[in-house]
């Protein structure tokens, strides 16, 4: 008796990471009713990646909006909406149609708590599918965190799991700032995993070891875990012991978890699709050496896009890092 | 086949004083005496407060100021048809509706004197904070409006102000567009004071008015005089009971004149004529309406005098107050970014705590 509920308190389902932010959107339209969902095609298409099936069936017009093909007007129209007592979820429908928007984004989500003194704060996500890997057209494959998390006043999560975007949307949701919420398209449902079945919500700012080592720190994020992992196993075979941080967080980080790393074993890559230049990288390799400098046994490497326009697909496999560039970058941490 | 006409539109002005005040008695609002004098007197007191600005800010004691002078009726015409729960969507040239809705004038100096702590409205006063992105708070009024209808409001509605210039911006399209599309309880309010900085109105659109593109948004708007105060007040209670019936939004033109420079970092000597600003001068707004007023034995010179020095003395006492505030924390500058404060704010806090006055 005891065990079966037990056994129906941990029930689980099978998913791939767009069918857990589904789940967890609809978790949260569910617990909330102030929770609204607005963007292109997320009404009877379920958007065009899927993450919003079903919710127009369950939730009706008034909640789950098509708007009009308007990126500045879904996240203009979002700031209204706040004011208003809403928790608009705005789904962009590529990182990189997000242009329109960003002056919406910029000059008035990211400061409008700041901007009225804390009267109003906007309890607003942004979701956007980004990153390269699936063989689009050319504006289909950008990575724009580093420019989100640059913005003060915007939060900047990205999951790579299915039970880690379940839970971490559902903090998005209830986070009292705004969210930039960043899914890994090439993973959407690139692999299933049991998720809890119960809602449930996870820590925004909390990075998580994903697998320990002695050798080498990889810290890395999105799609880029799976990379890191491909690494992590093929470096194992050598002898090299590699431990792997998923940053979940790009704002705020969780500096500590890496610091803690670095600490302990003073060789660290950093992994990202986006490209280098002044890039999240470039932020973890300065704090880490304004920080953890006497633990370090060599400089911090960076695994990056190119510092190029994202190519189109015949070329894509290049430009994004691949398991050998991370495994170069590890070699020569242990070489310095 | 043949050719078929699918759309004609009609574009509407309304104007009922003349340039010397002669009203056109069909047009005239039944309004008590009370209240044609209470719109003469709220312009007065938007005048006064504005005025007094202009000059702190030659006595170097306010920051940049765009001035509201020649605008007065257009703000006072619809202020006095706002209801409490009606919310507000302002950008940087609305000073005279925004003091007329409980917003002491002491914030309004705070916040063009580079002092945040002006935007803290106080409670139960719906109005946003200043939008200085030309027409980007169109998108908020829009979704403020179609928030209101979610909720199921029969009365409140959202105002989005915006000018001339702004209309010719993609967010003033995108607002239109969306608040048509959903019916939002928005009344989009646009100032056409013919000019954006030095660029006149004929070269931001090919249009003749800003009022005859609500036609492409499927939604009504009209054009009215914006020097007349009775006219903006008939032309604004006639959208505003548009929008509150549920209807979908409203677009109101006013068209008025910028009397003083943009702003006071601004010489507009540098590309209007003189000739211009006499053409608008004539046409004052507070002057034609003191002259119905007086026509109409409904005002004096003693009245008048009575008037100034009432709004004179409520500004004067307002500038005291607003001096008197002790200068901000010099941490409110990380305080307000997020509900709790990252590490790294809480770090950069600690700095800006050492140097706190
Ligand atoms: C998006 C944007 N671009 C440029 C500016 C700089 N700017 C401030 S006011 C202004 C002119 C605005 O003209 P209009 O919309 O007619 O309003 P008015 O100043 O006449 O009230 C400009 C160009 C701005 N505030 N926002
Ligand atoms: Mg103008």
């Amino acid at each position: 008796m005891v065990a079966k509920q037990t056994a129906a308190a941990e029930k689980t389902e099978k998913l791939t990471l767009a069918q857990a932010v589904n789940r967890g959107l609809a978790q949260e339209m569910e617990r909330d009713p102030s929770v609204i969902v607005m963007g292109e095609d997320v009404g009877a298409d379920g958007g065009v990646f899927r993450v919003t099936e079903g919710l127009l069936e369950k939730f009706g017009p008034n909640r789950v909006m098509d708007t009009p093909l308007a990126e500045s007007a879904i996240v203009g129209a979002a700031v209204g909406l706040a004011v208003a007592g809403f928790r608009p979820v705005c789904e962009i429908q590529f990182t990189g149609f997000v242009y329109p928007a960003l002056n919406q984004l910029f000059a008035h989500v990211a400061r409008y708590r700041n901007r009225s003194r804390g009267k109003y704060p906007l309890p607003i996500v942004v979701r956007m599918p980004y990153g390269g890997g699936i063989h689009p057209p050319e504006h289909h494959s950008e990575s724009y965190e580093a420019l989100f998390a640059h913005t003060p006043g915007l939060k900047v999560v990205i999951p790579s799991t299915p039970a880690d975007a379940k839970g971490l949307i559902a903090s998005a949701i209830r986070d009292e700032d705004p969210v930039i919420f960043m899914e890994p398209k090439r993973i959407y449902r690139a692999f299933r995993e049991e998720v809890s079945v119960e809602p449930y919500a996870l820590p925004i700012g909390e990075a998580k070891i994903v697998c320990e080592g002695r050798d080498v720190t990889i810290v890395a994020y999105g799609a880029m875990i799976k990379v890191a992992m491909e690494a992590q196993e093929m470096l194992e075979r050598q002898g090299v012991s590699a431990e792997v941080i998923d940053l979940r967080t790009i704002n705020p980080l969780d500096i500590n978890a890496v610091l803690r790393s670095a600490e302990k074993i003073g060789r660290v890559v950093v992994v990202h699709e986006a490209p280098r230049n002044v890039g999240v990288g470039a932020e973890i390799a300065a704090l880490v050496q304004e920080r953890a400098m006497l633990s370090l046994l060599a400089p911090v490497e960076r695994v990056c896009g190119f510092d190029a326009v994202f190519p189109f697909p015949r070329l894509e496999e290049h430009y994004l890092p691949t398991k050998e560039r991370v495994m170069e970058a590890v070699q020569k941490t242990l070489g310095f | 086949m043949p050719v078929t006409i699918i759309h004609e539109a009609r574009t509407e002005r309304l104007e009922i004083l003349d340039k010397d005040g002669k009203a056109d008695e069909a047009l005239l609002p039944k309004l008590s005496s009370e209240e044609m004098t209470g719109l003469y007197k709220l312009m007065a007191r938007m005048r006064r407060f504005d005025e007094k600005a202009l000059a702190l800010q030659r006595q170097g004691r306010m920051g940049t100021w765009g001035s509201i002078r020649g605008q007065e009726a257009c703000q006072a015409g619809l202020a006095v048809n706002l209801l409490k729960e009606d919310w507000l969507a302002p950008s940087f040239r609305e000073h005279g509706v925004m003091i007329s809705r409980g917003i002491p004038m002491r914030q309004v100096y705070a916040i063009w004197r580079g002092d945040e702590r002006g935007h803290h409205f106080p409670e139960g006063v719906n109005c946003l904070p200043v939008s200085i992105p030309v027409a980007s708070q169109l998108l908020h009024a829009a979704g403020l409006g179609l928030g209101l209808k979610l909720r199921g409001e029969n009365r409140a509605v959202a105002v989005g102000f915006a000018g001339d210039g702004a209309s010719s911006e993609g967010d003033f399209h995108e607002a239109l567009n969306f608040g048509g599309v959903f019916k939002s309880r928005t009344l989009f309010f646009i100032q056409n004071n013919q000019w954006a900085i030095s660029v006149p109105f004929h070269k931001q659109t090919a249009a003749k008015t800003i009022a005859q593109r609500a036609h492409g948004y499927g939604i009504p708007g009209m054009q009215v005089d914006g020097n007349d105060v009775l006219a903006v007040y008939v032309a604004a209670k006639k959208a505003l009971e548009h929008v509150r019936s549920g209807d979908g939004p409203y677009l109101l033109e006013c068209l008025t004149y910028r009397m003083e420079n943009h702003t006071t970092a601004d010489d507009a000597t540098r590309y209007r004529l003189a000739d211009e600003l006499a053409y608008w001068k004539e046409r004052d707004p507070i002057d034609r309406m003191r002259a119905f007023l007086v026509s109409s034995k409904l005002w004096d010179d003693g009245k008048e005098r009575a008037l100034l020095e009432e709004v004179s003395a409520e500004v004067e006492a307002e500038v005291k107050a607003f001096e008197a505030q002790p200068p901000a924390p010099t941490t409110d500058i990380v305080d307000f970014m997020y509900k709790e404060r990252p590490w790294y704010l809480e770090e950069q806090r600690a700095v800006l705590a050492k140097e706190s006055r």
